[in-house]
């Protein structure tokens, strides 16, 4: 399509706007980027990059500059225009830039000899130009005199230089009008008539100009000045004006201009006398003040889509995530069409069609799609009623049916909400029936509603056992459907070894992440592909189950006796155990969310979304720093309004206890007597082989033995989670899927907040050891403080059980409304707990897999049989206990 | 002949049939199993760094293997065969230490071409043969960050990669070779920086040769490594009046297809394909038979948007002689003509007609 006029931007020009000159010589190159971008998002097709200031290393400026472009493609995609009065500048540049880009400018100014020199350059590196209307007499100003230069310019490039013409752009000279000086009156005239001349004379030659020094008397009138850009572009364009350096998006229409100032303006541009009489600049000069107003304009977002046909706008924001006008153009497509399933099934499925294909190709991003979903859906809402209406309505073709479900025992539904709503945009239809669902519901539900296939997922590690329970029912009761299995602890290794060899009856495949959903989906759905994709899932988790049995086998374990040995030994001479600042539990309730805030660390937010990367870095990245960047946005301005409005609310206890260790158990004393046992926690050791001086780790080893200096433990368990299942259920029912999505993992960062933020205060204060410790985000995130909390159910303590001992010392059930679930997952799913250790040498590690020989021990310790201690610690066993038991049968 | 009646049987060829390229060096580089000695040579013999992987040098140190190779494609019926100095600049050499024998690898690499398009022209008279100079893309790119923390930062000037390249330029031209062949191009300034070489020689008393620009599309996304759709592509470089425009490595045909149409639509000069192999297996191996890079590449012919075919990374002269037959005798592309208008770039096309 032929842009009518270009509009080059104008503002990363130093000696243009004051601002972007600031930020460059401030090196605030970020903030300089953003001019950029910004010019391009108001509709810029060429930026003009201009470091003319004395003050400045102009050549260096522009190099980093356009090097640090390179690196941003909403902004790189448009060509540049490299401006500067110097040609050494002009050439540092043209080294910068892999497209065609535009020299602005060269001239005769300095005779031909330099002006052909220069030229020759330009087609040597491959650039456009400018020639300015300057000869070795100067500036061009009369009309005449401006064809002449250029005409003799474009005479040299065309037939001497060998310059193809379609790469040539005349700028005869914008000059000032209005100045109170009579000979300037016909300046814009002169450029006007000029324009005219040479687009007639000199064949496919361009013509543009600085368009803002028209109104450079009217500094400070940012309302009229914009009057006179806007009509003396009228008429220059008339004339042939092909484009011009102007400020993006920041142009009235022409016809929109107030009539009276519209005609003072244009007899300023035209040097027409006044109707009223007396001079037209003393008259515009009157009337400027009147229109004044403050000067700013609010930016408005481009609407030019809304023009578009109604089926175009729906894709529009489908694509875009707009949900504003969704249901008006709805209406408006239900209007056009004879049964409202025909809107679905056209313009809505070609717009999310488009959606699944630039996601397919790494285009868009998690948080961009799953907008997009919930236009999609408040859209199918605005239809419902009318397809229930039809009584001959059928059902709308769906590619097929998806169940999904997070298992029993486990209350995490982020990474499985944002799935299913990827396979929505995709055209399946998803059968979410929540979290702590049981196998049999799965199962019957799954029977009920005729599906096609089922997708499991959960977080904590006794979810992968439920995961096999699942999949071996599904073979007991006959299913034939392929399985799926996600959620942060699966893997793939799992799902091979443990989960697949269950479920014989038909595949079952693991899916990495939401982005790999869709193509697993489509083709186990297939009629074509779905034989070749499962054979060749078959056959690689044979190859893993292979690997892994290798590894099974080359792994040697220290025995527990030689491990305990080994184990670690706290300096307690220097180091004596710190006294905590009172003994037993104390319950937060309300905590205050804009404190919590402070205290978020935000990459995990983003990974939570598929987003990888650091913040903040990864707000500017190159590939997902616009998903980043306006998720980012959304999720401020509900954080905003969670603690305005208190959507949730933060309870938490914290305990501290006189406490020793007894070789891998740490007990808990009632009283500083330390005679009477409350409870005892069990810990689990590392049992790899160690080199050197290397111990073999337990958490117990961070706890003064009995005999040893007085000690104690503390522990925590917090949640942010009060309330998000209700705001994130009213967000679904309204089909904002988004933003219940955003909520849940707004409250699990508050969660994390919360329990680093009382962490904090517990070293600070409540606790005290540390009381000088400052507040410094970066290094509660790079965990660079003495002491830690590790988690039951996480590597120092792989034994989620753990976690029933440490609610009954907290009594956090009555203290916090937390709840433990069968497979000790904490409700609501937003929440943290944990044991405090204080001492300096204490720190985290992984237990790693461990042998019978421990298990066995463990088992005794905890009053279990062998049998329960290898359910709840399969994950680390170093052994495969069926093993023994399946030798045994044959 | 001289090189100037080289140059216009060439382009005289190419108005009459498709003209072929030959196939990969580094399979068949690979399959000979040379050892560390062959590499080094007697010249290289008492080099202080590792040679072997150096696969340019050894238009120098076993100058026999790269002659059997152009044998071999052209009696395949490579009409064209490219120089083995795909890395022979003095920034690419650096990783052997052997900067300084950049410019004789590529004096040494144009004449064994020469001289194997010579005796095959004088073998099959009626169909010339021609020694293509291989320009590579380099190790470093001047678009792209050297340095995740730093988007502006750059491992190289363009200043250093233009002398790198005039150097192996110089090279190619004083050993004889017909035209420059500047591939697999991942980053467009790279590319521009080896154009301006060029003409900057051929300022300077260089004859004209004819230039061949073929870049590369990394992946499905449609562009190449440095950002830039085809157009754009085709944009940025068109200021060289190219000989043949078009794009090699990375993709096999079927994924290469629709970027070639769109070049076929757009570029008013000869379009070139060279894709691989199809894409790698897991274990890095192409499996692409010969018969069906040919049958790829004969669908591209009768549908009338390439003039020059041939293949990159794991064809082999098995290949070519497929890819010969099947697109013998069919016409080749006509060359559009586009009216006339100010086309700029930057990641993406800009036209103003």
């Amino acid at each position: 399509m032929r842009p009518v006029f270009v509009n080059i931007g104008e503002r990363t020009n130093v000696t243009g706007s004051a601002k972007f000159r600031k930020l460059v010589a401030e090196g605030d190159y970020a903030a300089a980027l953003s001019v950029a971008r910004q010019q391009v998002e108001a509709g810029a097709q060429v930026i003009d990059i201009n470091m003319d200031e004395g003050l400045l290393d102009s050549k260096a400026a522009m190099v980093t500059f356009l090097n640090l472009i390179a690196a941003e493609p909403d902004i790189a995609r448009v060509p540049v225009m490299i401006d500067s009065s110097k040609w050494e500048i002009i050439e540092a540049g043209l080294r910068c830039v892999q497209g065609k880009a535009i020299v602005n400018s060269i001239s005769m100014k300095a005779g031909e000899a330099e002006f052909i020199a220069q030229a020759k350059q330009c087609l040597r590196y491959g650039a456009a130009v400018v020639v300015m209307a300057f000869d070795e007499e100067g500036q061009a100003d009369t009309a005449d005199r401006k064809v002449a230069i250029c005409e003799r310019a474009y005479r040299i490039l065309v037939d001497q230089v060998g310059f193809p013409p379609e790469d040539i752009i005349f700028d005869p000279n914008i000059f000032a009008v209005a100045t109170g000086i009579e000979e300037h009156d016909n300046y814009a005239v002169d450029f006007i008539e000029a324009t005219r001349r040479i687009k007639q004379l000199l064949p496919l030659a361009r013509v543009s100009g600085g368009v803002s020094n028209v109104s450079f008397s009217f500094r400070g009138n940012e309302p009229v000045r914009r009057a006179i850009h806007s009509v003396f572009l009228y008429h220059a364009i008339n004339a042939g004006m092909d484009m011009g350096i102007v400020n993006a998006g920041d142009l009235p229409v022409y016809d929109d201009i107030e009539p009276e100032l519209r005609e003072a303006v244009e007899d300023v541009i035209l040097n027409r006398r006044p109707k009223a009489g007396g001079s037209q600049t003393e008259r515009l000069v009157d009337l400027a003040p009147k229109y004044k107003g403050d000067g700013s304009k609010v930016q408005v977002a481009d609407q030019a889509w809304r023009a578009l046909p109604v089926a175009e706008r729906l894709a529009h924001a489908l694509v875009h995530g707009i949900t504003e006008f969704i249901e008006a153009d709805t209406e408006e497509a239900r209007l056009g069409v004879e049964r409202p399933l025909h809107v679905i099934e056209g313009p809505l499925m070609d717009g999310i069609t488009i959606v699944g294909d630039l996601f397919g190709a790494g285009k868009m991003f998690l948080p961009q799609v799953v907008k997009s979903a919930r236009v999609m859906k408040q859209a199918v809402a605005w239809l419902t009623p009318f397809m229930e209406a039809e009584k001959e309505g059928k059902p709308r073709e769906q590619a097929g049916r998806i169940l999904m479900a997070t298992v029993k025992g486990d209350v995490h539904d982020i990474g499985k909400n944002i799935v299913g709503v990827v396979l929505q945009c995709n055209n399946y239809e998803v059968i979410d029936l929540g979290v702590m669902v049981p196998a049999d519901r799965i199962l019957d539900e799954a029977k009920a509603r005729n599906v096609d296939i089922i997708g499991l997922s959960g977080l904590i590690t006794p979810s992968l056992d439920e995961m096999v329970f699942v999949a071996s029912e599904m073979e007991r009761r006959g299913f034939d459907i392929p399985l799926l299995i996600g959620g942060a602890t699966t893997s793939k290794t799992h799902t091979a070894v443990k989960i697949a060899p269950s479920y014989r009856a038909a595949s079952t495949t693991y899916v990495l992440d939401a982005s790999r959903a869709v193509g697993v989906v489509s083709q186990l759905l297939s009629k074509t592909d779905r034989a070749a994709f499962e054979a060749q899932t078959r056959e690689d988790y044979v190859r893993v189950r292979e690997q892994f049995a290798r590894g099974q086998e080359q792994k040697t374990r220290t025995p527990i006796a030689k491990a305990r040995a080994n184990r670690f030994a706290i300096e307690l001479v220097e180091s004596p155990p710190p006294k905590p600042s009172f003994t037993g539990t104390r319950a937060f309730d309300s905590y205050d969310l804009k404190e919590l805030a402070k205290y978020i660390d935000w990459t995990p937010f983003f990974a939570s979304w598929e987003l990888v990367g650091r913040f903040p870095d990864i707000l500017t990245d190159d590939v997902v720093g616009d998903a980043a960047s306006d998720l980012w946005k959304d999720a401020q301005a509900m954080l905003a309004r969670i603690v305005e409005e208190n959507w949730f609310e933060a309870r938490g206890v914290v305990g501290f206890w006189p406490a020793q260790a007894d070789g891998d158990d740490i007990v808990v004393y009632a009283d500083e007597s330390r005679t009477t046992e409350l409870t005892r926690l069990h810990t689990l050791r590392q049992q790899m082989a160690k080199s050197g001086d290397k111990a073999n780790l337990a958490l117990s080893d961070f706890i003064a033995p009995i005999g040893g200096p007085a000690d104690w433990i503390g522990g925590f368990a917090v949640t942010a989670g009060h309330g998000e299942p209700e705001v994130a259920k009213r967000f679904k029912d309204a089909g904002d899927d988004y933003s219940a999505i955003l909520a849940a993992a707004l409250a699990d960062r508050l969660a994390e907040a919360f329990a680093e933020a009382m962490h904090h205060r517990v070293r600070i204060e409540l606790w005290g050891y540390a009381p000088d410790e400052a507040f410094d985000l970066d290094h509660l995130i790079g965990e660079k403080y003495r002491g830690i909390r590790p988690a039951p159910g996480y590597p120092a303590q792989p034994d989620h059980t753990e976690k029933a001992t440490l609610f009954k010392l907290l009594d956090a059930e009555a203290q916090t409304g937390m709840k433990l679930t069968e497979s000790f997952a904490m409700s609501p799913a937003a929440a943290v707990s944990g044991l405090y250790f204080s001492h300096p040498d204490a720190h985290y590690f992984g237990v790693g897999r461990i042998d019978r020989d421990q298990v066995a021990d463990y088992a005794r310790r905890k009053g279990w049989d062998l049998a329960t201690a290898e359910r709840w610690l399969s994950p680390i066993l170093s052994y495969d206990p069926g093993a023994e038991a399946r030798g045994a049968a044959a | 002949m001289t090189r100037q009646d080289r140059i216009a049987a060439l382009k005289q060829a190419a108005k009459e049939r498709i003209l072929v390229l030959d196939g990969s060096w580094g399979v068949m580089i690979q399959r000979r199993g040379l050892t560390e000695e062959d590499f080094r040579g007697e010249r290289f013999a008492g080099h202080n760094a590792h040679l072997r992987g150096n696969n340019d040098v050894l238009c120098l140190t076993r100058p026999d293997i790269i002659a059997d190779l152009h044998d071999a494609y052209f009696e395949a019926g490579a009409d064209i065969s490219e120089t083995n100095t795909f890395s022979a600049t003095t920034i690419a050499q650096r990783d052997y230490s052997l900067e300084s024998a950049a410019y004789d690898i590529n004096l040494e690499g144009a004449k064994l071409a020469r001289a194997a398009a010579d005796r095959w022209t004088a073998k099959t008279p009626d169909r010339p043969r021609f020694a293509a100079g291989s320009i590579g893309p380099l190790n470093v790119m001047l678009s792209m960050s050297s340095d995740v923390n730093d988007p502006g930062a750059r491992t190289v000037t363009f200043d250093q990669v233009y002398e790198a390249y005039r150097e192996q330029v110089r090279g190619l031209y004083e050993g004889g070779v017909d035209l420059f062949l500047i591939e697999t191009i991942t980053d467009t300034l790279n590319c521009k920086a080896a154009i301006k070489a060029i003409l900057d020689l051929r300022d300077e008393g260089h004859e004209e040769l004819p230039i061949w620009i073929s870049g590369t599309i990394t992946d499905r996304s449609g562009r190449t490594l440095s950002g830039q759709t085809v157009e754009a592509f085709w944009n940025s470089v068109r200021h060289c009046k190219p000989f043949a425009i078009g794009l090699n490595c990375a993709l096999g045909a079927d994924l290469m297809r629709p970027h070639i149409a769109e070049l076929s639509r757009i570029a008013d000069t000869l379009v070139a394909a060279y894709p691989n192999a199809g894409l790698p297996n897991a274990m890095g191996q192409y499996d692409e038979e010969p018969h069906e890079t040919a049958c790829s590449l004969h669908e591209w012919a009768e549908s009338g948007i390439v003039n020059i075919v041939g293949g990159c990374c794991g064809t082999t002269p098995d290949h070519i002689a497929h890819v010969a037959r099947s697109v013998a005798g069919m016409a080749p592309r006509a060359i559009p003509e586009r009216p006339t208008a100010m086309r700029l770039a930057g990641l993406e096309a800009f036209e103003l007609a």
